[in-house]
């Protein structure tokens, strides 16, 4: 089946190169932002879900 | 609100450029739209639930609320898997999305319309699957078995929910887009793709249609929208509301942000890879099946990332895990999930998936998800929602630890059953006498072990039925007992947008620019489907040709259709692996070749009955006759239901027409002027089939009956490659 399948589609080779590149690059790029990232900038986005609006009782 | 900070947010880097109070601006939080989506979801999860026991109960007594076709098995099986995820998930997911939403962005949602039109036409399209699945308007697709007008309308409503996110998040008063946003951006986005490709379909009339892909492609197309649904409607959604409420609840900020955007990044590329585990050893091909194991696997690292992630933001609030209805909820669910996510990944490993497909080791590691992760998150919400939007405290914290603890009892009862009878069963069907030929031979001889699980499983969800009855009452006295903020009234400081970003980091711009953000996620899912199914797609015409695999005659097509209506697929498969266990009991092992007229693919995902691939030819016309009228009188003990209405309905004959044209829109080659003589070939098959029928005094066999036109198609199934040994 897979030999069927590989004469039939043109530059199938490139396929699995595109795909490891991609797969390597997506999380090569999230590795060197995970070590590079500002950490205050990190302690203040964890925070944002405890930061409510001011309640406006005045509001109604 | 007792855990309100009294702090107002202002976006990071304009506060110098605020002068003061006077600057913040007046918004409420609309709280009726997150009220309608709280009350459906606790509505809904009941009904989706009792109509799970009247199926569990049926594989106990399949003569249970006797034979009426709207409530057979295999009509109430799709309504039940319908109703949990899009009616009860579905409906929790957007009370999540509708609250969570509008704090993390400072703003009120984007239309109130929109957010109506929303509502009304989620529960529209939820009263019209009711309607359809149980009168039998199904494309036997697995949670995409609505009927093709059900699909343009959950399209046009999906849209507009994002259209009312999207505006919502471009109003924002809080620059930076805390991850649970991206979350809700992947859902809708990828959601949209999924349901999109996977509903193309021709429709033969108001509510038939037939899928645009056939056999291998057909497949394909449906386990990387499975899949992915639930990836992206029972996962990414409920990462999102975890990140935002398990902090809230516990009045902790996430354990590690960082952690949080690894998660996000590598679950949405990996998940969409991992579709053809569902298809191990069939007729797919080899590298695709590898793709989608190896994805598999990886997918481990970001799940368990993100488990432990939501785990650890309660550190040191662990003792509030103890009286907290809502975090003992989200602890139990997040817990299931990180469980579910080890299991999925091990049964995607093929030498496992031998052993669990097909089985109810798969109906027990969904139920884990359903009942555990998607149930205990939605609870925690509701348990924490509810009393805040009514201004109140929850009515009863003992009602609430009953509800937890039949709930999580109920999950046991129902899952360890499971898992056990569908390992019991699997080994069964793979074991051999010394002499080589199967102990249990006949398949029945498995089905009658599960008994006792399938009786155990009912008394599981039951439990779980009693304590959701629970939570209904207590959270409705909570309701009761308040009054309802429709409008929550906030302040906040606006959006400056003159803040230059140009110096920024790149992922801190990617944060607060949520058009850029939603198409790089949306390339990032594109990715995986493209490479993997494309190539896949391009086999259609040049798929292993079989020259004796010929298209199925009309009344076979028309008994196909009637297969299809009657939910079979939910218990029959017709795929045979290529194992000596299963070519020994069903006969030789499928290939792709044999099924590219079948639109759309009937595989099916589970096997309470026997494959039936090979089933053509292997017993008498009468066989079938009888066996469909009374299974009990043919094989003792089976729990195959009877289908009387099969011998009383006519065949639709006049329906064939339109369903020979349409067919051959779709590459079927039926011979020119097939269309006009179609009804003429059938009767004079149906005619054939019904004089080989012995005479019965009883009931007297008549060829229009539908009965005649099922067995047509069982007897063809299967047997076209056998005509290829003849000569």
């Amino acid at each position: 089946m897979i030999r069927n399948v590989l004469q039939t589609i043109g530059g199938i080779e490139v396929y699995p190169i595109i795909s490891l590149l991609m797969f390597f690059g997506l999380f090569a790029t999230v590795l060197i932002w995970f070590f590079r990232v500002d950490i205050s900038h990190v302690k203040t986005m964890a925070s944002i879900p405890l930061e409510d609006a001011q309640s406006d009782e005045n509001g109604k | 609100m007792s855990n309100e900070s009294e702090h107002s947010s202002f976006p990071e880097g304009t506060s110098q450029e605020i002068s003061g109070r006077s600057t913040l601006e007046s918004f409420a939080y609309d709280n009726a739209i997150v009220k309608n989506f709280a009350w459906a979801t606790t509505i809904w999860s009941i009904v989706g639930f009792l109509v799970g026991l009247i199926v569990a109960l049926k594989l106990v007594w399949p003569d249970f609320l006797g034979f009426i076709p709207e409530l057979s098995y295999g009509r109430l099986r799709p309504l039940h898997t319908n109703s949990v995820i899009f009616a009860f998930a579905g409906n929790a997911m957007f009370m999540g999305v509708y609250y969570s939403l509008q704090r993390l962005t400072k703003a009120r949602m984007y239309s109130d319309t929109l957010s109506k039109v929303h509502f009304w036409g989620w529960q529209l399209i939820i009263v019209s699957a009711a309607l359809t699945l149980p009168l039998g308007f199904t494309t036997s697709k697995e949670y995409a078995e609505l009927e093709w007008p059900i699909d343009i309308a959950i399209a046009a409503v999906w849209v507009i929910f994002g259209w009312n996110m999207m505006g919502t998040i471009f109003k924002r008063r809080e620059k930076h887009m805390f991850v649970s946003i991206w979350f809700y951006i992947a859902t809708f986005l990828t959601v949209a793709l999924l349901h999109i490709v996977n509903s193309f379909e021709l429709p033969v009339s108001l509510l038939k249609s037939y899928s645009f892909y056939a056999g291998v492609q057909d497949a394909l197309v449906q386990w990387w929208y499975g899949h992915n649904a639930v990836a992206f409607f029972l996962t990414t959604p409920f990462l999102g509301i975890m990140y935002y409420f398990i902090p809230k609840a516990a009045n902790r900020p996430v354990f590690s942000y960082r952690l949080s955007i690894v998660h996000f990044w590598a679950l949405i590329f990996l998940y969409i890879w991992a579709g053809p585990h569902h298809l191990l050893y069939t007729a797919l091909p080899d590298w695709a099946q590898s793709l989608g194991t190896v994805f598999s696997i990886m997918l481990i690292a970001p799940s368990w990332g993100g488990m432990v992630n939501g785990l650890l933001t309660l550190r040191g609030a662990w003792d509030k895990v103890r009286e907290d209805p809502v975090l003992k909820f989200m602890v139990v669910g997040v817990t299931a999930y990180g469980m579910s996510t080890f299991e999925g990944p091990m049964m995607s490993l093929k030498n496992v998936n031998a052993i669990a497909h097909y089985t109810d080791y798969i109906i027990a590691h969904v139920h884990l998800g359903a009942l555990a992760w998607n149930g205990g998150l939605a609870y925690g919400m509701l348990y924490y929602i509810i009393p805040r939007i009514y201004r109140t405290k929850l009515y009863s914290l003992k009602l609430a630890n009953i509800h937890f603890w039949a709930a999580t009892l109920g999950i046991l009862f129902y899952a360890i059953p499971m898992y056990i009878g569908g390992i019991m069963q699997s080994l069964m069907w793979k074991e051999f006498l010394p002499d080589g030929t199967l102990r249990y031979a006949n398949f029945l001889e498995t089905v009658t072990q599960l008994i006792p699980m399938y009786m155990i499983r009912a008394v599981g969800g039951t439990l779980y039925i009693i304590g959701a009855c629970v939570a209904a009452y207590n959270l409705y006295k909570t309701a009761k007992s308040g009054s309802l903020l429709t409008d929550e009234h906030v302040k906040s400081a606006p959006l400056a947008e003159s803040v230059s970003t140009t110096h920024k980091h790149w992922h801190r711009v990617l944060e607060a620019k949520p058009l850029r953000f939603a198409v790089l996620s949306l390339i990032v899912v594109l990715i995986g489907g493209i490479i993997e199914y494309v190539p896949t797609a391009i086999i259609q015409s040049n798929i292993p040709s079989i020259s004796s695999v010929k298209p199925y005659t009309p009344l076979e097509l028309q008994g196909r259709d009637i297969y299809i209506r009657e939910g079979c697929v939910g218990c029959h498969s017709q795929m045979i692996r290529p194992f000596r266990s299963e070519t020994e009991r069903y006969g030789e092992y499928s290939k792709a070749g044999e099924f590219v007229y079948d639109h759309p693919f009937l595989w099916g995902s589970k096997r309470t009955g026997p494959d039936l691939h090979r089933v053509g030819g292997k017993y008498p016309h009468a066989w079938h006759y009888m066996h469909m009228m009374e299974p009990q009188t043919i094989s003792p003990g089976t729990i195959m239901p009877a289908y009387p209405w099969l011998f009383t309905d006519n065949t639709m004959y006049h329906e064939l027409e339109g369903k020979i044209i349409t067919m051959r829109k779709l590459g079927v080659p039926y011979p020119e002027g097939m269309e006009q003589k179609a009804e003429k070939v059938a009767r004079a098959q149906a005619e054939e089939i019904a004089n080989d029928l012995p005479e019965n005094k009883t009931m007297p066999v008549d060829a229009n009956k539908e009965i005649i036109a099922l067995i047509a198609y069982l007897q063809r199934l299967g047997k076209d490659i056998k005509a290829v040994g003849a000569h």
